[in-house]
């Protein structure tokens, strides 16, 4: 009969902050409530890499003097992909006692990776390194099942989990040391940190326990030496320890050296593109138009009463500069900051963003009014962005910021192609952007685009078509997401490089 | 007409529920649980044209529940119409009213299905030629001759013009197409036992179509009749009391249709249900409604479209034998009437002649959901209010519960085309377009 082993407090503490953590960030990404956010959003702030990039420094600080007083507990509690880690090798622990050993650090691969990491940052390519960085990871595989958007996400995601439950399971935390430029970059640190499990020579009877259970496979009980660069702090070797020989305590080697890996704000090719419109715009016109032709639903030679009308799905328009939201404030700075960790995307309450399939701006999110529009009271992912790549934005600011501005597809118009009166474009735009004028352009009267009122006797409502004012234009998609014509509306936004005022 | 004359003919057709079994049970025995109303015998009453001893609940098979195949079509569940057509015949209802039109035209051969399971001397058929768009003869022969095929019938009981608005109207759809003479002489071959027309429209359209009386003999007409629309009628309807005397002095029987305005008169707020339960609670709030509209004598059949057995069920209650209203109980309702029409739920009955939308608009089930939150007072209205973030929540959430998103109000774009079929005269765009910016303001919390 095994012997109850007594829990030790230093590590009940780990595994409970652990757990609320993750917890917390897991319900923030699953965007099951609108209110989260505002409670819970400062675990996603407190990631590393998000403060990195949205130059936190609040936050970047935090972590770093945690890191040199306690040594790597961010790792172990914060972390979201530390703790599915953890919780993933305690499941392989089940299923075989003792299962680690010591290994000597992988410092070529770490430090290797992590160099590439920094390189990818300076040169501006976010999206490239939120492949490895582990809190987008976690955020990626969360949004997958909660709201798959589009598959590359969920595969990279998939792929991402696959690695890291094989080597979790069999090795502990072997992404984290060899892989994870987070993990490489605060184990510089942790190297030095005031607090440290320290074994005790004199008690220890060589049992090697602490060593096979070791998730980091840091300690070398031979030696009798703990890489401190890599472990996590987790405190599990102190509770395997029957001669209680190692302790977590105040054990101060040297100062610790600073760390600047901070990455500067990098400029990427500028990507102008002029304006080759005309060409591709007339082929998706065209097409547009064949497809609206065909969607248009033919009235039965006998009304039958009752059931609905078939709508046929919105597809996306081909768009010369994709739009970003508001807050992102350019695709400049979105492109350097976002981790691409989906969590504007799981929130977005309008189903407007998506990630990217572009790969130069690789799962980055962007807007698009199929489902929905940028409603005007909505901030949601201002308020989430841990990163800055969606700065916080009020609902004011919003209504005058420029992400892009609507185009009239005269051809997919159902005023003219049904010849019905519409005008649902300018009558759901919030600034006021859009008019209706008559067909030949002229201004009706009265402005009474709206059909008769009360009675209903009067003359048939005029058939209106839209004008668009681009310099009032927010590019919100009301308009394009509210127009009767499909699958391609014909009033779309056209993005902006770069968000105004106006 | 007024209360007065309602009742004196109210007291008259009490004198036609010879057949009812009256009799209050008066055992002290406790009840196991099965209310004791209801256990008689259904109210009849008799057609003075054909004889016919009609039961005065008729059924509306206008609203006969819906399930998807397995393309996600509707379709109607014809297991379920069998259950309610031989638990309604069984029970004494033995009056069927179809359309071509109804249920995405599946009416007919649904219903058709369901009776002819039965002997066809033990219940009436109603159907109607519904040839609303296309005024052709070739069309409304057409129609004529599926219904027969559709119902599985050599003969129709009762043949209605579907839906008359006017004189003009009636010469666009049967005069100047030659129906109207073919279906008279239907009449004489047999084929067709009843003819007459059901109305919607104003009261000068009314007396056109009466004056029609003389040369064409309506063997029964088809009105809107409850204790809203007795003197309040909305839109262009006329008031039912007009169109209910006009009939009786030509000894025409009148069938009612909407004596629960689809719901309206049952779904009502709280201190409607409230009064109303007050007075007999151990009756539904509907019961009320449909002892209103059997009471007056000349009544042949109200209609009701029982969606769900316990539908069917509660009106056998009020029906089986029907206790027709006293003065007092009519003006009560008549007060209730009243006090209903403080709150301003749009008069849809979700007969859903408007649909399908073109443009994919589900408007029954704007309406509805809007009538709803009326009748519980669960609009928000004023920011100020302790209540408003709760209710604009729910009322939001809600909305995207009964209505998908992609068939909501901002979705109209205002061209019209179902105006011409509500028969209640709702202007339709509007009221969605109120609705719209009603869900704007509040979605933008600048209520």
């Amino acid at each position: 009969m095994p012997k109850k082993k007594k829990s030790n407090p230093l590590k009940v503490t780990r595994v409970v902050l652990g757990t609320l953590f993750f917890l917390a960030i897991t319900l923030l990404m699953l965007g099951v409530s609108d209110v989260l956010p505002h409670y819970l959003g400062w675990t996603a702030r407190l990631q590393f890499m998000p403060a990195v990039l949205a130059l936190n420094v609040g936050s970047f600080i935090v972590v770093l003097l945690l890191t040199i007083l306690l040594g790597r507990v961010y790792c172990s509690v914060i972390c979201p992909l530390g703790v599915l880690q953890d919780s993933i090798s305690w499941l392989g622990r089940r299923q075989k006692k003792n299962r680690y050993s010591y290994s000597p650090a992988k410092n070529w691969l770490r430090y290797g990776v992590l160099l590439l990491f920094i390189v990818a940052l300076v040169a501006g390519a976010a999206a490239l390194a939120a492949l490895i960085e582990p809190y987008s990871a976690y955020g990626r595989m969360v949004s997958s099942v909660s709201h798959p958007k589009s598959w590359i996400p969920a595969v990279v995601a998939a792929v991402t989990l696959a690695v890291i439950a094989v080597l979790a399971w069999r090795n502990g935390r072997t992404w984290c040391n060899t892989i994870c430029p987070v993990g490489s970059l605060l184990g510089l640190l942790s190297r030095f940190s005031v607090f440290k499990p320290v074994i005790d020579t004199t008690k220890c009877n060589g049992c090697m326990k602490c060593s096979k259970n070791c998730k980091a496979a840091c300690i070398d009980s031979k030696a009798h030496s703990i890489d401190y660069s890599r472990c996590v702090v987790c405190m599990d070797c102190l509770e395997q320890c029957n001669q209680h020989a190692i302790s977590y305590k105040l054990a101060l080697v040297k100062q610790p050296k600073p760390a600047n890996e901070k990455p500067a704000a990098a400029t990427s090719k500028s990507s102008s593109k002029a304006a080759k419109t005309d060409e591709g715009r007339r082929a998706f016109v065209v097409g547009a138009a064949l497809a609206v032709g065909a969607g248009v639903l033919k009235a039965q030679e006998t009304k039958m009463d009752g059931g609905l009308a078939d709508i046929i799905d919105k597809e996306v328009p081909k768009r010369q500069t994709r739009i970003t939201p508001p807050g992102s404030q350019s695709a400049q700075n979105m492109y350097q900051h976002c981790t691409a960790c989906q969590l504007c995307v799981s929130n977005c309450p309008n189903n407007v963003l998506r990630p990217s399939t572009d790969l130069a701006h690789f799962m980055q999110p962007e807007s698009s009014y199929e489902k929905g529009y940028c409603r005007p009271e909505c901030t949601v992912c201002s308020d989430v962005c841990p990163v800055g790549a969606i700065k916080p934005i009020s609902v004011e600011e919003k209504a005058s910021t420029q992400v892009g501005h609507a185009v009239w597809i005269r051809e997919n118009c159902v005023v003219l192609t049904d010849e019905v009166t519409c005008g649902n474009c300018g009558r759901h735009c919030p600034t006021g952007a859009i008019q209706m004028v008559r067909l030949d352009g002229s201004k009706p009267e009265n402005r009474r685009s709206e059909g008769s009122r009360w009675g209903g006797n009067q003359s048939a409502p005029e058939r209106l078509i839209p004008v668009i004012d681009e310099e009032r234009c927010i590019g919100c998609g009301a308009c394009e997401n509210l127009c009767p014509a499909r699958p391609f509306s014909a009033i779309y936004v056209e993005g902006h490089q770069v968000h105004k005022t106006v | 007409m007024d209360r007065r004359d309602f009742l004196k003919k109210t007291a008259a057709g009490a004198g036609t529920l010879a057949l009812a079994s009256c009799g209050e049970k008066k055992s002290g025995a406790k009840a196991s649980g099965a209310s004791s109303f209801g256990e008689g015998e259904m109210t009849y009453r008799v057609n003075p044209n054909s004889g016919d001893k009609v039961s005065i609940l008729g059924y509306g098979c206008m609203r006969w529940p819906m399930k998807k195949d397995e393309n996600g079509r509707d379709i109607i569940d014809q297991a379920q119409v069998n259950t309610l057509v031989d638990y309604a015949l069984e029970h004494g209802v033995n009056y069927f009213d179809c359309a071509p039109v109804y249920l995405q035209g599946q009416c007919e051969r649904a219903t058709g299905e369901a009776l002819k399971r039965h002997p066809r001397s033990s219940y009436y058929i109603a159907t109607k030629l519904s040839n609303f768009g296309n005024p052709s003869r070739e069309e409304a022969m057409r129609m004529y001759q599926n219904s027969f095929e559709q119902l599985q019938t050599n003969y129709l009981d009762y043949y209605l013009l579907h839906s008359l608005s006017d004189g003009n109207d009636f010469n666009r759809r049967f005069v100047e197409n030659g129906m109207i003479d073919f279906l008279v002489e239907e009449r004489k071959a047999g084929r067709i036992r009843n003819l007459g027309f059901s109305f919607h429209g104003p009261q000068e359209g009314f007396d056109q179509m009466m004056a029609h009386h003389e040369k064409y003999h309506w063997d029964f007409v088809q009105i809107q009749l409850n204790y809203v629309d007795w003197r309040w009628a909305s839109g262009r309807n006329t008031r039912a009391d007009y169109l209910y005397d006009e009939l009786h002095k030509r000894n025409i029987p009148a069938v009612i249709m909407e004596p629960l305005q689809g719901g309206r008169l049952s779904k009502v707020p709280d201190n409607i249900v409230a009064r109303l339960k007050s007075r007999e609670p151990e009756k539904s709030v509907a019961s009320w409604a449909f002892r209103f509209a059997g009471t007056p004598e000349g009544v042949l059949t109200a209609l009701s479209g029982m969606t769900y057995m316990e539908h069917l069920q509660d009106n056998l209650k009020s029906y089986c034998p029907l206790v027709p209203l006293t003065e007092e109980e009519c003006d009560f309702l008549f007060e209730t009437a009243i006090l209903m029409q403080q709150y301003p739920t749009i008069p849809c009955n979700d007969c859903k002649y408007c649909m399908p939308c073109p443009y994919g608009i589900d408007i029954p089930s704007i309406f509805v959901y809007y009538n709803k939150r009326i009748n519980e007072s669960t609009i928000p209205t004023e920011r100020e209010s302790k209540a408003y973030r709760k209710l604009r929540k729910s009322f939001l959430d809600e909305y995207d519960k009964a209505v998908p998103a992609l068939r909501q109000a901002d979705h109209c774009i205002g061209c019209r085309q179902c105006v011409e079929h509500c028969p209640q005269d709702i202007d339709i765009p509007r009221q969605l377009r109120r609705i719209d910016e009603y869900v704007e303001k509040l979605k933008q919390d600048k209520l």
